[in-house]
């Protein structure tokens, strides 16, 4: 934790959510291409691994990332399920400004504290 | 497209490039759905993009371009028509073998992603916005 600084686990909770918001757009972009294999990203584990390595994101990011097992696989080899990318999409929308509102909040702790409010 | 890693926006916006294609192709098979010729090679055939995954390196995203547009489906069905213009001189036509039912789910397919692609679009712009704005 020594060397997370002032946003502690958020500045790299957020910058998983951004990637992961790219991966999942990669998903539906990608809805009616044949053969194409459905991506996303483990936060839990990618955030952990992140921690662990020092803050190196962008093996974490790497590591963490897996292939969706269809619920029911098509004949054209697409793993894409619009509604499993919409609902993810949606999560990790919400969870990013969940993020965004902790960062705020510290912002706003640390800016009170030097105006000496 | 150089080297430069993709946007989101990108990924999305080329996505509905491709959708928008694949939405003027069905316009077209349905439009000649039924249209007779004189020659089995004139006559019209049905038309379906090629989707292909690509994918960049750098940001790790991928999204979709229309490799090629190709002509699918069953051939022109030859009938015999005596009275129409268009008949050859054994009184033949060759008429497009369009199936408009599998064009209409298409249509309608292809608008769904569509709409998808602008509403992921939508939210990261949206998001971006949010996070421009921090500590505001």
């Amino acid at each position: 934790m020594a060397n997370e600084g002032l946003f502690g686990v958020h500045g790299t909770a957020l910058a998983v959510r951004s990637q992961r918001m790219g991966m999942l757009a990669s998903n539906i972009a990608n809805a009616s291409t044949p053969g194409y294999k459905a991506r996303d990203i483990d936060f839990d584990a990618a955030l952990q691994s992140a921690q662990r390595n020092g803050g190196n994101i962008d093996s974490a990011i790497d590591d963490a990332t897996l292939y969706r097992v269809p619920l029911q696989p098509s004949q054209d080899g697409n793993t894409v399920e619009l509604t499993t990318e919409q609902t993810a999409f949606a999560e990790n929308a919400v969870a990013y400004q969940t993020t965004l509102a902790f960062l705020n909040g510290r912002i706003g702790t640390i800016t009170r504290a030097l105006k000496g409010e | 497209m150089g080297d430069r890693p993709l946007s989101i926006f990108q990924v999305s916006g080329r996505a509905m490039s491709a959708q928008l294609v694949r939405m003027n192709t069905t316009a077209s098979n349905l439009a000649n759905a039924g249209t007779v010729a004189s020659s089995q090679g004139a006559a019209y055939r049905t038309m379906k993009p090629v989707f292909r995954t690509h994918f960049d390196e750098v940001s790790g995203m991928s999204t979709v371009d229309v490799e090629s547009v190709v002509t699918a489906g069953a051939e022109p069905t030859k009938r015999y028509d005596p009275g129409n213009p268009m008949a050859d001189k054994d009184g033949n036509v060759w008429e497009s073998n369009v199936d408009e039912t599998r064009e209409l789910v298409d249509m309608m397919e292809t608008a769904r992603s569509y709409q998808n692609n602008v509403e992921v679009m939508q939210t990261a712009k949206q998001l971006i916005i949010d996070t421009l704005k921090l500590g505001r």
